[in-house]
């Protein structure tokens, strides 16, 4: 191969590698990605029955019930609108009534999210940025939590 | 007293910085040798004063000295020893005096061990570590400073995040910090390369070793920071693409692609910009991953306290080094002369395709980890990007990169021949086949990716390893041995960092054939997992130092009901924070494992479980670590001594090198 021809080649597999390489980005964003709703847009209709999405907010206090199996319900709430949550498995050691939480998961035509994940976090103190711009935008959030690690 | 001394030598520290950053510029401009030289000692006095700070604080925290808010925040007078030393890091504050620690110590490193390099050389790129220094240490003055007191003393602290509670904490931030803080030095030279307009062979040389020790460190502390995760959070997984994971990631690969093409470079003077370049995004990635970290602009399970005004001020060094280096880098690239010319089927080629793919993968998590935050600037949509998104782009972009590592070991410099090297790698191929084949025998068939995955791990393992068969039987075989020993140690360290990544992809095929099962059991009940059985004998309370459990008794018995180990699970609730966490119980046989987690239990008789039989899950990260061991015996080749900028004579001995 002569020079032109063996950098053409070289430039030529870099660019059939990056094209390869967006193309899988491109597909896998408009497919792969999920969006994160509050329960006000969830009522609001933003989400079709099968779409799957995060929902996030507090569990209602006085709404998990622990049903046969390892079935467990609960309510999502944002201070305005509610959702009802069905999960199969084991919640996470930081899930708490009246605590942020984030799931994910697909609504049901009666509309009914079954969870498929409960999301923990680390820390106790810390709130799902999602969630805690929901709280915000409800006018639900306290500045100082008590228990912070702020002093 | 002791922690004013610390806060002293820390704002003393700063000053060092400041002026180490500046003089030896300078002087290299005016041509002073004098100011020049004084750089390494700079360097020297700056390591020693930090690490002057670094101790007070550590002192702060194993005397429990609650007048200090930060060792108030995360310490507890009831902490075993081990976490009260590990503490010291495990908060915002105190990681970041470790950063700039880790800063520091590199710059004395090379002070230390660079001495044959050119004075410029080494003045400047003193400089360029110690203006990174010097911004770090602003920021930990001005905005998180882990030496502020409190008026009023508390009695006792409020404890350090329990699930931080854990040896993990000991060795996972340490190493991962060693290897992104690491880049920095590469960084430093690059620049100081670029400003010298010395870009050269001699560069490659210089900066390989230092490239090597980062990559250990930071493959390692990856590895670990996994393993702790599988075992902490009691979910069973070992990756989670999360954003902070992905922030490990990303500076890992485009290291991986540094260190390889730095070869290149070093061998055949070609890849010049391309390596400078690397180097700087490299760095650059490691700075990214420390501001989504601590900005709190990601929702990550890793998060530290969420400050919008130390956000900005780390995204403002973010752009003025990115930027700057950037700048630089543009200015000079002209500059720079193309090197020599390859055929696309060589070893350089090879190593253009391993630098290609792993710079690609790279991009795919970038813009997995980026892309929420810029939909959420521009349209207000919240969204994640998880393991779906990952599982189609960066994981397929690795597979081309594994299946052409056997090949690209064969192939020789300049022009490599294909047919040649493929005429030994049928045999290698159809091992792996069987190999496969056997498993999917006795596992009775499953997924046929998962069974595609074992076959391309053995294709690593066995290609790796026929590479010094092959070394060892070309002079015919009776001296194979004499031959085997011979083989250069930084062929050998190849030969197991790629046997490395094979077991690391055997160990994630395995998981597909993982048995998972999440029930609900009695006091008395048994029941089946894999080929083994398990009964719970029963609940009891148990106290520890600082905590509370409930513990599940489980016996667990082999396929012929003989008892074979005895695994106790527990939920902890921590007497500081009054938080729970899962202690998980694992039974290890082999490389696999039995995995158990407790949920809530009720009524003191029945409790939830996530149970797991893990075949072969432990090669996940003990591919690893044959990898940074490979790493380790690479540096120790005689032939990459550190700092020994001499030119690199390309070995003639009619085998491909390294």
């Amino acid at each position: 191969m002569t020079r032109k021809q063996k950098r053409l080649a070289i430039i030529g597999g870099i660019g059939a590698v990056l094209a390869l390489a967006m193309g899988l980005i491109l597909t896998a964003l408009r497919d792969k990605i999920v969006f994160f709703r509050s329960p006000t847009e969830v009522a609001e209709g933003k989400v079709r029955p099968g779409d799957s999405f995060r929902l996030g907010g507090l569990v209602l206090t006085g709404s998990v019930r622990k049903e046969e199996g390892q079935r467990v319900s609960f309510t999502v709430t944002d201070g305005e609108k509610e959702v009802k949550v069905q999960y199969t498995g084991l919640l996470p050691d930081l899930f708490r009534e009246g605590q942020g939480v984030v799931t994910e998961g697909k609504l049901d035509p009666t509309g009914l999210f079954t969870a498929t994940n409960v999301l923990a976090k680390h820390d106790e103190n810390y709130m799902p940025r999602e969630v805690a711009d929901t709280l915000k935008k409800q006018g639900h959030w306290r500045e100082d939590k008590p228990g912070g690690t702020k002093p | 007293m002791i922690v004013e001394i610390g806060h002293f030598a820390l704002i003393l520290a700063f000053a060092v910085a400041v002026f180490q950053a500046c003089v030896p510029v300078w002087g290299a401009l005016r041509h002073d040798g004098v100011l020049v030289r004084l750089a390494p000692r700079a360097a020297l006095l700056q390591f020693a004063l930090v690490a002057l700070a670094f101790a007070s604080l550590t002192q702060a925290y194993l005397t429990s000295d609650f007048s200090v808010a930060n060792v108030f925040q995360n310490s507890h007078t009831l902490k075993p020893f081990i976490y009260k030393w590990s503490g010291v890091w495990g908060n915002h504050e105190g990681s970041m005096l470790l950063w700039v620690l880790i800063l520091a110590l590199f710059g004395a490193a090379v002070a230390l061990f660079s001495r044959r390099l050119p004075d410029d050389m080494l003045g400047v790129t003193l400089a360029v570590q110690s203006m990174i220094a010097a911004a770090f240490m602003a920021f930990l003055i001005f905005t998180s400073n882990p030496f502020l007191r409190l008026a009023n003393p508390p009695f006792e602290g409020r404890d350090l995040n329990p699930v931080l509670q854990d040896p993990g904490l000991a060795v996972h931030p340490p190493l991962l910090y060693l290897g992104y803080v690491g880049f920095s030095i590469v960084f430093s030279f690059a620049a100081a390369a670029l400003i010298l307009g010395r870009v050269d062979a001699a560069f490659a040389r210089m900066v390989r070793p230092w490239t090597l020790v980062a990559w250990i460190a930071l493959t390692l502390g990856i590895a670990m920071g996994s393993y702790w995760a599988y075992y902490e959070l009691g979910w069973g997984g070992f990756w989670f693409w999360d954003p902070v994971e992905n922030a490990s990631l990303m500076p890992w690969l485009t290291g991986t692609a540094l260190l390889h093409s730095a070869i290149v470079m070093e061998k055949r003077e070609a890849l010049k910009i391309w390596t400078i370049l690397l180097a700087v995004i490299t760095f650059s990635l490691s700075l990214l991953g420390t501001f989504l970290v601590r900005s709190g602009v990601l929702t990550s399970v890793h998060a530290f306290a969420v400050d919008p005004e130390r956000g900005l001020f780390i995204l403002f060094i973010l752009i003025v080094f990115i930027g700057g280096s950037f700048t630089l880098f543009a200015l000079r690239a002209n500059a720079m002369r193309a090197g020599s010319l390859f055929s696309p089927v060589s070893r350089e080629g090879a190593l253009v395709f391993n630098n290609l793919f792993l710079s690609v993968a790279a991009l795919a998590v970038f813009v997995g980890t980026l892309y929420p935050l810029l939909l959420e600037a521009l349209t207000g949509a919240k969204i994640s990007v998880g393991a779906p998104f990952f599982d189609l782009t960066a994981v397929p972009l690795m597979i081309p990169l594994f299946l052409a590592i056997p090949v690209g070991q064969k192939l020789a410099w300049k022009r490599g021949d294909l047919a040649g090297a493929m005429s030994r790698l049928w045999w290698v191929l159809a091992l792996a086949v069987v190999g496969a084949a056997v498993v999917s025998f006795a596992v009775s068939g499953g997924p046929v990716m998962a069974l595609a995955g074992i076959g391309l791990g053995f294709f690593l393992i066995f290609g790796a390893f026929d590479d010094l068969l092959d070394r060892a039987s070309r002079g015919g075989w009776g001296r194979f041995m004499p031959r085997l020993l011979a083989i250069p140690r930084a062929n050998v360290a190849m030969v197991l960092a790629h046997a490395g990544a094979g077991l690391m992809v055997l160990g994630i095929s395995a998981t597909a054939f993982e048995k998972e099962k999440i029930i609900s059991v009695k006091a008395g009940e048994t029941f089946q997992l894999a080929h083994h059985s398990l009964t719970l004998n029963g609940l009891t309370t148990q106290t520890g130092p600082n905590y509370n459990a409930l513990v599940a008794r489980f016996t667990l018995r082999d396929g012929a009901g003989a008892p074979i180990a005895e695994l106790n699970p527990a939920k902890r609730v921590y007497v500081g924070r009054q938080m729970p966490t899962s202690e998980v119980a694992r039974y290890r046989e082999g490389f696999s494992e039995v995995y158990l987690a407790i949920g809530e239990t009720s009524g003191g008789e029945r409790v939830d479980l996530r149970a797991y039989y893990k075949p072969y899950v432990l090669l996940i990260w003990l591919g690893p670590v044959l990898m940074a061991f490979g790493g380790l015996l690479s540096l120790s080749d005689r032939r990459l001594r550190v700092g020994a900028p001499r030119r690199a004579r390309v070995a003639v001995q009619g085998s491909p090198a390294e």
